[in-house]
């Protein structure tokens, strides 16, 4: 593509800086990306976190105070009631925040030990039943950032495998597992997903995958978007391995006695690490966007659990012409919108700082 | 060319083949299937349904003459809505998303054209910035919350547009413009990063040394090679307004197809979901071949293989 070759650019002398450290520092340059990262680191510390913040109970109904505007008076009633004793609060607790793993419920006790029984007021408004939307937009986070991060790694795993595994086999394979990859690319694949969830949601088939095997529905949410977001990857992946199976080091591994699988995973795989992260935070936005347009369509995240896209159909729901509750649209698609901006930000970002042509510019 | 259009449709069969394949043994996996109802059926009203849905043969002649059928375009009857054949809901319901996702295009290839022009011939200046930061943002909201936004500010605060419903021109610009608007963003994008690296290229230079006007140059010369990479988005972009068009005709009441296939998969219809399933495979092989073929019009130096 370009016409002069980069002459000054080699008359330099080399400093001597790993490529992550270099790509650190470009990226520390460019000031979106960077206030996308501490964002988003934010954003998945407080999602981390939710149970030890002052929140309400985010599945805690009160229809007294239904559709509530932001308000920044104290919520009317306590976490608990005042002088409960032990199994009492434990049963408040359990009604305000559903069935806990341990380490949150370590956090929620230690919660009740830093706050007590105070909580931070209704500060983005409540919904139908009058549960505060704050605490449902960050426990909701939870669960839309793990779809995302998870959903986006199975398809990192599954993406990466195949397309090394088939460009270092190369030949017939090769030609055979692209061929496929053409088939999947054509296939309409939400559509196939939706098809796949109802029939695995059918009554039978549902109880036999959790009680046989221990699936549940978002372990089979995971794998199914994982599995639709892998075909871009393999592709990339194969190219680049193309690329990098006659470079002189794969020789040598091979010289010193290693195994196809040895070489493709220990050797090759690990030079992919820049396109796969940038490729990761590309992945991660369009998953989160799947899950959201799932949940929206009542057949991702099933209440009472909550995801942002939940939340965001809840709101479209309540509009009504009589009353606009502007807040239940407004705060989740705030959330929403943020989150997938800062992840295209820092995606467009990484790709510019991990170019290696970009090196030490 | 016949070859490259011949080798095409044996994949395109194989593809809708597969997809058939899959989802029949899928749905005949379920448990129930169309009596999965509360009542208990008299033995003769449940034997006339077998008849009707063909369940009373082994599972192979089941497969063959289902296989059959779906060759002859006949794709059965609904589960859920007995009085209706699949092919008459698809009828009635096709159309409708159809001119939505049209004008839909539409709406992206409008806005998203001329906004990449501009941002990339004005490179560097607040309209580029601000056009591709809206791109940016357009890119990151998903339509539901797009639509959103604007029903509260154009339905009900400015009442400009009808909230939903089907059949007057007002009731398809809203709809039309949130599955759009995504796709006007991509295309934007894509339309200023072409047209920055063909405005680079040495026979622009010369068109400018010819004395062509600024515009000449950039609608006939630059803007044909820039468009390459915008028509092969075409292809992902008209599967993502099939798909955006499940919420949207949710949100907007629209009675299309999208909005019978998740009420098909909420109400366990497997039957009416597969076969639109099959309708949106056969639809997007379709579109993807057109836009191979089409990059041979845009750019001669093409070459089908």
């Amino acid at each position: 593509m370009d016409p002069q070759p980069d002459t000054t650019e080699s008359q330099k002398p080399p400093r001597g800086v790993s490529l992550g450290q270099d790509a650190w520092r470009r990226l520390r340059k460019s000031w979106t990306a960077t206030t996308a990262l501490w964002l988003l680191v934010a954003l998945g510390v407080v999602a981390v976190l939710a149970p030890l913040l002052p929140l309400q109970p985010p599945r805690r109904v009160e229809t007294d105070r239904a559709f509530q505007p932001p308000t920044l008076a104290a919520p009317d009633q306590p976490l608990f009631p005042a002088g409960a004793s032990p199994s009492e609060r434990d049963a408040a607790l359990a009604e305000g925040f559903g069935r806990l793993d341990p380490a949150s419920r370590l956090l929620l006790r230690a919660r009740t030990a830093l706050f007590g029984t105070w909580s931070l007021p209704s500060l983005c408004g409540a919904d139908r039943l009058g549960r505060d939307l704050l605490a449902r937009l960050i426990w909701g986070g939870r669960i839309s950032l793990t779809v995302g991060l998870v959903a986006a790694l199975v398809s990192l795993v599954i993406g990466v495998t195949y397309g090394a595994v088939s460009a270092y086999a190369g030949g017939w394979a090769d030609n055979l597992m692209m061929r496929l990859v053409d088939i999947l690319y054509s296939v309409p694949f939400i559509f196939v997903v939706i098809f796949l969830i109802t029939i695995l949601n059918a009554e039978g088939i549902r109880e036999v995958l959790e009680r046989e095997y221990g699936i549940n529905r978002m372990v089979i949410f995971f794998f199914l978007v994982g599995a639709i977001y892998w075909l871009t990857m393999a592709r990339v992946v194969r190219g680049q391995v193309l690329s990098l199976r006659h470079e002189p080091f794969v020789e040598a591994a091979r010289a010193l006695g290693a195994g196809p699988a040895r070489i493709l995973f220990r050797h090759i795989v690990p030079n992919l690490w820049s396109v796969v992260i940038v490729y990761l935070t590309l992945t991660i936005p369009r998953v989160m966007l799947f899950e959201a347009f799932l949940s929206f369509l009542g057949l991702g995240v099933e209440p009472p659990d909550v995801s942002w896209g939940l939340l965001a159909n809840e709101g479209l729901q309540a509009i009504t012409p009589i009353r606009i509750y502007w807040w239940l649209v407004a705060y989740p698609g705030l959330a929403l919108g943020v989150t997938l901006l800062a992840l295209n930000f820092l995606g467009d970002g990484l790709r510019d700082a991990l170019d290696p042509r970009m090196k030490n510019r | 060319m016949t070859a490259f259009l011949l080798r095409r449709l044996v994949w395109f069969a194989v593809t809708l083949w597969v997809v058939f394949t899959v989802s029949f043994f899928l749905m005949r996996a379920v448990p129930g299937g169309p009596f999965s109802q509360e009542r208990e059926l008299e033995p003769q009203i449940a034997q006339l349904i077998e008849e009707r849905y063909r369940l009373d043969d082994p599972l192979w002649m089941q497969y063959g003459r289902e296989l059959a059928g779906a060759l002859r375009g006949d794709l059965g009857y609904s589960y859920r809505k007995p009085d209706f054949s699949n092919a008459e809901i698809i009828a009635q319901g096709f159309p409708v998303s159809a001119s939505l996702g049209i004008v839909a295009l539409g709406f992206a290839v409008v806005l998203g054209l001329p906004a990449g022009i501009v941002s990339a011939v004005r490179r560097g200046s607040l309209v580029d910035a601000g056009l591709m930061l809206a791109a940016t943002v357009g890119i990151a909201l998903p339509n539901f919350v797009i639509a959103g936004v604007l029903i509260i500010l154009l339905v009900f605060l400015l009442p400009v547009f009808p909230a939903g419903g089907w059949g007057s021109l007002g009731q398809l610009v809203l709809p039309a413009f949130c599955l759009g608007a995504p796709y006007a963003a991509f295309i934007a994008r894509l339309t200023r990063t072409g047209m920055l690296d063909v405005l680079s290229q040495d026979y622009i230079r010369t068109a400018y040394a010819k004395g062509l006007p600024d515009r000449v140059v950039i609608l006939r010369h630059a803007l044909r090679l820039a468009m390459v990479p915008v028509v092969s988005f075409l292809g992902p972009a008209i599967a993502g307004i099939l798909t955006g068009s499940l919420v949207i005709e949710q949100i907007f009441a629209i009675p299309g197809l999208g909005a019978h296939f998740i009420e098909a998969a909420l109400m366990s219809d497997y039957t009416l979901a597969m076969a639109v399933v099959l309708l949106y495979t056969m639809l997007l092989y379709g579109m993807n071949l057109v836009v191979d073929l089409s990059y041979s019009l845009i750019d001669p130096r093409v070459q089908l293989e």
